[in-house]
């Protein structure tokens, strides 16, 4: 019952100023846990979608739920990690790229799917995504002091199937 | 097409929502907004004399009326002094609709004179919040402040109106009604769960009703008594439920939790079906958690999702409004003629009986020092039980809720959650406006009414004779009494040695006071105190200094864990340990 199971929640909000301060104050004012935390609006301007990775056990995460349906602005929310769900995150990386490396870290760039998408004599900016545990699995693979930047956009994510999150 | 301004926009919609009095106090924010309220006497308007107040007068005069209290105040200092007033309201669930004025738009972000983030500062303790930064969303923005605020579970709501809004003109068109997509409470409970539910009280052998603030809120009190006298089952309230069951019918059996009386508290811990009715299972309610009603499968209603399985997971949730709810089961039990288990209640009410004879609120009193639940008592007996009371928060809020029997709802008006000294005075002046012909008396302690003396400056303006009731014992009685039990008598900081002679200071504001000093002359100071009809009349009774409230679960405590009052002739009734003191 204890166990702190990772959750990906998707929250569709209105589009309103202070939305996502809402979500972010719920979270430190409760002691809430939150991973990572997505927002953009989306094909109908009035809405936000909103994606958050927390953990918790089976109450903390159920209060999660019931305190961010509770905010007037949440239209609608899917704890994602319930059914079966596509999730994706973006990383954009800055390696060194000189002699040897240069090619290894191309090879490794494939591997991974990833693109090169901006070169120096002396770098590479990679863009890698998928699942979170696949970009973490990148970093390890590429020699630690070869790593000059990373930036990671969080994980977002949308369920499979029929089903789909509107007002 | 008429074209009127933000300011005018506004006072319409007042109107419109049936607003007859609000409290605030101007500023350079907010100057068009007065501007237009001078120019009308459909809203009478209280000038308090600290922000503060003004929140808790609105405050007050919502509980005791049921309507959604309204308050204005001015940018930066002005909101800021309101934010306790407000976070008060939200713990207590009560409706109000805030109104702050706010720096000219284009100066937003700009530290300008008098400019805070109003609606980033109350955020965590208000329902909800808006900034107006366009004038034609001004009135539509008024119509859902005041639907969110009244219904599902109520709470403040703050808008944040910018200097320009309010003098920018444009039509007026209030809307009829508001639709949010994203904000629909539940009201009708699931007939499924309703139908459990029912099955589960009735196969009780030792039931127990506990019921909070949201059966006052609600106007479920109907309902909450129908019910309970149709299943004869013993029934505890909360201090904020205090009201919607009669205090002085015999199935009622005090306030639980940390100050409430020993049959309620114990009974709570024997009881095998838990029936929790607009109440959030509190900790000053529950005690430790794992002690708390180690043996009921547990019902729980109440309109808020987020308030079931919350503290204590629950066995049946019914989410719905309490009188729509209780309504249903009752019908339930009525049309299939169902009837509780008779043998198993009365031996439960003999359990309860003994518990009772324990009379864990007896005192000692005495002809020498003025004892403070003795002052409570008469004034239940010289107001017959009948006056709205008031109070603020300490020792004085325990004993006026233990010895103030309490029949009818909306009558008791305390606050509860966010405990906040200073409460009592101005929210008897708003309870004095929604309900001039009743009697109102504000109980309260040397160190609370020090929070908010200055509003007697505002009850002379604007006449709302009040009785106040001081419970003086020159100390912060309810640290006083924590430090002489956790902290070997290290009284630190609890004793106010420089207390004024609140007499004169009453006298200073245009009232009357009385100070009262031997026991034999409490009644009398009341009497001649509530005769004075149209007088605010300020009793300063001088009262034990070492007195302390009792029953008591001390923190971490069961709830059959409690300290009764020093008693040699106190004989324990149960063998789980009751703890003399």
């Amino acid at each position: 019952m204890n166990n702190n199971n990772r959750h990906l929640i998707s929250i569709l909000m209105e589009n309103e100023a202070g939305a996502l301060s809402r979500v972010a104050n719920l979270f430190s004012a409760r002691g809430y846990n939150i991973e990572s935390l997505t927002v953009a609006p989306t094909d109908d301007p009035t809405l936000s979608r909103l994606t958050l990775v927390t953990n918790g056990n089976e109450q903390i995460i159920e209060q999660i739920v019931k305190q961010l349906n509770k905010l007037i602005d949440v239209v609608k929310l899917v704890d994602l990690s319930e059914t079966d769900a596509i999730e994706r995150e973006l990383m954009l990386i800055k390696t060194k790229a000189v002699g040897e490396q240069r090619a290894e870290m191309k090879r490794l760039a494939e591997i991974f799917d990833g693109h090169i998408l901006d070169v120096t004599d002396a770098t590479y900016t990679i863009e890698l995504t998928g699942r979170s545990e696949k970009l973490d699995n990148f970093l390890n693979a590429v020699e630690k002091d070869a790593v000059l930047e990373v930036v990671r956009s969080g994980t977002t994510g949308i369920a499979r199937g029929q089903k789909s999150l509107h007002a | 097409m008429e074209l009127i301004t933000g300011a005018e926009i506004l006072v319409r919609c007042l109107k419109e929502e049936g607003v007859e009095c609000m409290f605030g106090y101007p500023g350079g924010a907010v100057l068009h907004i007065y501007d237009a309220l001078y120019a009308q006497d459909d809203i009478k308007h209280v000038l308090v004399r600290h922000e503060q107040a003004a929140l808790h007068a609105a405050d007050g005069y919502a509980r005791a009326s049921g309507k959604t209290g309204v308050a204005l105040v001015t940018s930066g200092p002005g909101l800021t002094n309101a934010v306790t007033g407000i976070a008060n309201a939200y713990m207590d669930s009560i409706p109000l609709v805030v109104f702050s004025g706010q720096v000219p738009t284009a100066l937003i972000g700009n530290d300008a004179f008098q400019e805070v983030d109003a609606v980033g500062i109350t955020r965590p303790c208000v329902k909800h919040n808006f900034l107006v930064r366009d004038i034609k969303q001004l009135a539509e923005t008024v119509k859902k402040a005041f639907y969110i605020a009244s219904t599902g579970r109520p709470g403040p709501v703050l808008i944040d109106l910018p200097k320009d809004v309010t003098i920018t003109k444009a039509e007026y068109h209030y809307p009829k009604k508001v639709k949010l997509r994203s904000y629909n409470p539940t009201v009708k409970g699931h007939a499924g769960q309703i139908r459990k539910a029912v099955d589960l009280i009735l196969s009780a052998k030792r039931p127990m009703l506990y019921t909070g603030g949201g059966v006052i809120l609600s106007d479920g009190s109907p309902e909450l008594v129908e019910l309970t006298q149709l299943l004869g089952y013993p029934i505890t309230n909360t201090l904020m439920g205090l009201g919607a069951y009669p205090a002085t019918d015999h199935q009622f059996i005090g306030m639980l939790g940390m100050h409430g009386t020993y049959e309620a508290n114990m009974a709570m811990h024997e009881c095998d079906v838990l029936i929790a009715i607009g109440a959030r299972f509190d900790d000053r309610v529950t005690g430790k958690i794992d002690k708390f009603c180690p043996t009921a499968k547990i019902v729980h209603v109440d309109i808020d999702p987020s308030s079931i399985s919350k503290n204590v997971q629950v066995d049946i949730p019914i989410v719905g409004s309490v009188p729509s709810v209780l309504r249903a089961m009752i019908s339930v039990i009525r049309d299939e003629k169902l009837k509780p288990d008779a043998e198993a209640l009365a031996s439960w009410w003999r359990q309860i009986d003994e518990w009772r004879d324990v009379k864990s609120l007896h005192y000692k009193n005495s002809d020498t020092v003025i004892k403070p639940q003795y002052v409570i008592q008469k004034l239940y007996q010289v107001t017959e039980g009948k006056a709205i009371i008031t109070s603020d928060v300490g020792q004085h809020q325990m004993w006026a809720a233990q010895y103030y029997h309490f029949d009818r709802p909306r009558q008791w008006i305390n606050s509860g959650g966010l405990g906040t000294m200073g409460f009592g005075l101005p929210a008897a002046m708003g309870a004095k406006l929604a309900f001039p012909d009743q009697d109102v008396a504000c109980v309260t302690g040397d160190g609370s009414i020090q929070m908010m003396l200055q509003e007697l400056s505002t009850m002379k303006q604007y006449h709302t004779p009040v009785k106040i009731v001081n419970l003086n014992n020159g100390y912060l009685g309810m640290v006083r009494q924590w430090q002489e039990f956790f902290y070997q008598k290290r009284y630190s900081m609890t004793y106010l040695e420089a207390l004024p002679n609140f007499v004169m200071l009453a006298e200073a504001y245009g009232h009357v006071g009385m100070r009262i000093e031997k026991p034999g002359d409490v009644e009398g100071a009341l009497r001649e105190a509530f005769a004075m009809k149209d007088r605010t009349v300020f009793l300063d009774f001088i009262t034990d200094q070492s007195e302390n409230v009792f029953p008591m679960i001390p923190s971490g405590g069961g709830q059959n864990e409690m300290l009764l009052a020093e008693r040699d002739e106190m004989v324990s009734t149960h063998d789980e340990g009751m703890v003399l003191l």
